[in-house]
């Protein structure tokens, strides 16, 4: 599992390496004062605010748009309908080439003639503050006839069913079925088939700094900056110059602090396009920053998939097959540019995928709703794909009588069997299942924890332990969203220089949302450079000012983003090293570089101090040897190019404790061990899988959107949507198993969405292992005491 | 009822005089009006606890309450506190912990938590999860928050038993 032996000392492993320590964040000062930047926070001169006036009903044809009374009212700037600012925006089609037969409808800025969801923008109301434009906007008067609205994913391709968009034939937006090996002989082949149908509820993210824009059309410079709280800067830029008639030239994206993403702020919503056509239509400032209702009602939901599954088991344990059928419901449109039928198609990739599974039969269908829009959120795909599959993993076991943690064994791809083919074609270069597991079951006393949970059945109480192992797509290549058409980047680029007094200037295209990858960068950099950290300066977030790249999503700042730093830091050293040389009278060879100064490779002793170097390249260059032009800037990029997708895994296990009376849970601890390769900072991999897991456990037991037949959103507050809280949290214990990636120097996989992939699964099978000894089988998250009363039928 | 209203209040000990909307909230008149824009808003109906700042000694959620409201108040926000060094301490021991992510929770936990520091000395990890369960954070699962916490009350234990005579 290590790291293939070097003959000599990386640049990663030398004496004051950052790579592997747990060191502070750069910057955190500026956010435990307060004097942060967030969007939200930003005023530019002549700024305008903008209120959208939004569609009560979930599907409604817009008769006429009444702007008169709410233009009167003081401090109103502009009220704009969606035809008006149809001419400065053109509309988009959410859709991707290699997502064959994916199909959606042009959606607009603002809606012209139909509402397709509850929280549509009808019409734009600008004013001098935030509360003159919403005075305004109750003003004006939207005439609307009511539709019927396609509410539910079940029945919405049947024909009596009303066809959301006519032109597109049907509500159908995304079909893919797949089928290796024989399903049938797999099934024929078992001794038990287990079956049941998964049920996962509509959540979102709710990022605590709600999505926030300002766009400056500067007319004099023909010039748009938008500054957004956003993961993808470059994306941005592209897609505000394609639909403004405008080339990237003309768009600068500029991405300060953000106040939490998770997947919410890699997106382009409609709010957002509209707030940078009515800056570029009324030439001035326009600040755009949704309310809470608003989040709740077009930051993008996620999940809210039906999946049946099947699973067949040998009595020894071994699964002979696993089919699944998954439907999912996700809203009017496909959202625009990753597209939403991204995660069904990653429940397809997914299931099954930490076993030997040689027959496996999928389909999943992705349909059209009066709903708010569904697509990529933290894990994309993977907590419904884990669940599915750890789910009827659990249920195999329990047909044959077998120990969950035995069929697991009996089932995992062997450590030593890499590199391997998953059933969906999914390639993995190096995984490491059984090693994780056994760290856990340590981690956690397993059976231990079985001898407590046995005497506490003695004593009416019910706890249970769940079990998740599970894969994770980081570090993405072209294959994502490049091949389909889609203009996000894959590569990421870093640049490196040295400054006059020795320190270093790091611009990079990866973003910051808190994960650390300023840090990640300055660990990286500083030990290449053997520069101390506090002398490295990165910058990011701005598309005037770093190298073109993706940006931090589908965990790829790490693994991709640090890869490019680990190169240019390369390239800059051996160009410091070449004057040095040069100053010295030395060779290159000769020379190192450590603690901020040119030391002799031998024995370290100092030679020249990186700030003095400087000085000679930047202001005495007139003393060094004639023919010598020192660079003393970098600049490199990297994208994987051997596999699609560097696959990580791990595992994690849920022990809570079931009140059947009142159908509670309460979490009491929780592991992981996860494996993402080389580890750059343990802390905040840490904490980045603490995160996740927390998100997770949200999805397992509090978060949904609840909708009526209507389409309404019932609970489009904080009071009525429930989040994680401190108190209801348990301690989450990690662990790491290391299998670091060779297709980069680095090694470095990503470790973003590891905790969300596996915690639901965890806790559903925890849940009902809690409840055997009723003979309850509960497969639907999230997991309300409604849910747990009913299946206990104790309601 | 709509006519600016005069107050004077202090602000991080700073005198404030101003004439604001009966409608204005708390939260927007620092923000807004002030410049104060460490103090957040992330629900403004008093959930998410974002916005929590001190009126008079207390923590109170500044998108519930009304600027007219602290009228002759003394309010104190995050950049009062961090310029005083009073939670400079607690401060380090995020920053070390790294217990927060994106920042945009981070004030408001930070007064939240100096307010239990201040009324208890040696809080368990219970009483700290509980007396935080009003500041929402997405970033950390709270873990990490609670070790600063926690580890903040030792510390400041452990100094004042050194202090003792």
């Amino acid at each position: 599992m290590n790291k293939p032996e070097n003959k000599t000392l990386s640049e990663l492993d030398r004496p004051n390496s950052y790579i592997g320590k747990t060191v502070p964040r750069p910057n955190l000062d500026r956010l435990l004062q307060g004097r942060g930047v967030y969007v939200s926070d930003l005023e530019l001169p002549r700024m305008a605010h903008v209120v959208y006036v939004r569609s009560p009903h979930a599907h409604a044809k817009i008769i006429s748009v009444d702007t008169q009374a709410a233009k009167k009212k003081p401090g109103v700037v502009a009220v704009v309908t969606g035809e008006a600012l149809a001419d400065v925006i053109t509309p988009w089609v959410g859709v991707l080439s290699h997502m064959k037969g994916l199909k959606s409808a042009p959606q607009r800025a603002i809606a012209i003639d139909r509402a397709c969801w509850q929280g549509e923008a009808v019409a734009a109301v600008v004013a001098s503050s935030r509360a003159a434009a919403e005075d305004a906007a109750e003003l004006v008067a939207v005439q609307y006839e009511e539709l019927e609205p396609v509410t539910d994913m079940r029945t919405a391709l049947e024909s009596a069913t009303p066809v959301i968009h006519t032109s597109l034939g049907d509500n159908l937006a995304f079909e893919r079925t797949f089928e290796v090996g024989s399903a049938d002989a797999g099934f024929a082949d078992a001794d038990e088939i287990a079956k049941t149908e998964f049920i996962f509820g509509r959540h979102t993210g709710v990022t605590l700094e709600p999505r926030a824009v300002v766009a400056d059309w500067n007319a004099a410079e023909a010039r748009l900056t938008i500054y957004q709280g956003t993961q993808a800067p470059h994306m941005v830029q592209n897609i505000a110059a394609l639909h403004l008639g405008l080339r990237e030239a003309q768009v600068r994206v500029v991405c300060k602090d953000v106040g939490g993403s998770f997947g919410i702020k890699v997106h382009i919503y409609a709010d957002e396009m509209a707030t940078y056509a009515l800056s570029k239509l009324l030439k001035r400032p326009v600040k755009y920053v949704a309310d809470r209702v608003e989040s709740f009602n077009t930051d993008i939901h996620a999940r809210d998939h039906r999946c049946k599954g099947r699973v067949g088991v040998k009595r020894d344990g071994t699964i002979t097959a696993f089919e699944i059928d998954d439907l999912t419901g996700i809203g009017p449109y496909s959202m625009y540019p990753r597209t939403s039928a991204i995660e069904a198609n990653q429940v397809v990739n997914l299931v099954g995928g930490p076993y030997v599974t040689p027959n496996y039969r999928a389909r999943a269908r992705v349909v059209f709703q009066n709903k708010n829009v569904m697509c990529q959120y933290r894990a994309v795909g993977h907590p419904i794909a884990c669940s599915v599959t750890e789910g009827l993993v659990d249920l195999a076991a329990a047909k044959i009588g077998m120990d969950p943690v035995e069929i697991r064994r009996r089932n995992l791809i062997a450590d030593d069997a890499y590199p391997c083919t998953s059933p969906a074609g999914l390639r993995f270069e190096l995984l490491s299942h059984h090693a994780s597991l056994d760290k856990l079951l340590k981690m956690m006393n397993y059976d231990g924890l079985r001898a407590e949970q046995a005497n506490l059945r003695k004593k009416n109480i019910h706890r249970g332990i769940g079990i998740a192992s599970f894969i994770e797509v980081t570090n993405p290549s072209a294959a994502f969203y490049g091949v389909g058409g889609a203009k996000i980047s894959s590569q990421d680029g870093v640049a490196v220089r040295l400054d006059a007094q020795g320190a270093v200037v790091c611009q990079t295209s990866i973003t910051e949302q808190g994960q650390g990858s300023e840090s990640l960068t300055a660990q990286i950099v500083g030990s290449v450079l053997g520069v101390s950290m506090e002398k490295v300066r990165v910058i990011l977030g701005d598309t005037d000012q770093t190298p073109y790249g993706g940006g931090t999503w589908a965990s790829r700042g790490a693994g991709i983003g640090g890869e490019a730093a680990l190169q240019a830091a390369k390239i800059l050293r051996k160009n410091i090293l070449d004057v040095a040389a040069a100053i010295l009278q030395s060779t290159p060879a000769e020379l190192d570089i450590a603690n901020n100064a040119v030391v002799n490779a031998g024995d370290g002793t100092p030679r020249i101090e990186l700030h003095e170097l400087a000085r000679i390249v930047y202001f005495r260059p007139d003393t060094l040897p004639p023919g010598i032009q020192p660079e003393l800037m970098a600049t490199r990029h990297f994208v994987p190019r051997q596999y699609p997708f560097a696959f990580t895994n791990g595992v994690q296990a849920s022990w809570l404790e079931v009140d059947i009376d009142t159908g509670f849970v309460k979490l009491l601890k929780h592991w992981v061990v996860e494996d993402c390769g080389v580890v750059i900072n343990p802390q905040l991999v840490d904490e980045q899988i603490r995160g996740g897991v927390v998100q997770g456990l949200g999805a397992a037991l509090f978060e949904k959107c609840i909708y009526d037949e209507r389409g309404q959103l019932t609970n489009a507050n904080m009071a009525d949507y429930l989040v994680p809280m401190s108190g209801e949290m348990p301690d989450i214990d990690i662990g790491h198993v290391v299998s670091p990636t060779s297709e980069s120097e680095l090694g470095a996989k990503g470790a973003g969405e590891a905790g969300t992939a596996g915690a639901a699964a965890a806790v559903a099978n925890a849940v009902n292992d809690s409840l055997k000894p009723f003979g309850a089988v509960i497969t639907e998250i999230p997991l309300t005491p409604q849910v747990i009363l009913t299946a206990l039928k104790r309601i | 009822m709509t006519a600016p209203h005069p107050v004077s209040l202090q602000v991080n000990g700073e005198r404030i005089e101003a004439y604001v909307l009966p409608r204005t909230n708390l939260a927007d008149f620092l923000r807004d009006h002030l410049k104060l824009t460490g103090t957040h808003v992330g629900c403004e109906h008093g959930v998410c606890g974002a916005c929590t700042i001190r009126v008079n000694g207390e923590i109170v959620r500044s998108c519930l309450m009304l600027a007219v409201q602290v009228d002759g108040a003394s309010v104190e926000t995050i950049e009062g506190l961090s310029d005083s060094g009073e939670i400079s301490d607690l401060q380090e021991a995020f920053r070390a912990r790294n217990a927060l992510q994106c920042g945009y929770c981070t004030p408001a936990m930070l007064i939240s938590a100096q307010d239990l520091l201040k009324r208890e000395a040696e809080p368990d990890r219970e009483r700290i999860r509980e007396h935080l369960s009003g500041n929402y954070c997405r970033c950390t699962g709270y873990q990490a928050i609670v070790d600063a916490v926690e580890a903040t009350a030792k510390a400041r234990k452990d100094r004042d038993k050194g202090r003792e005579p």
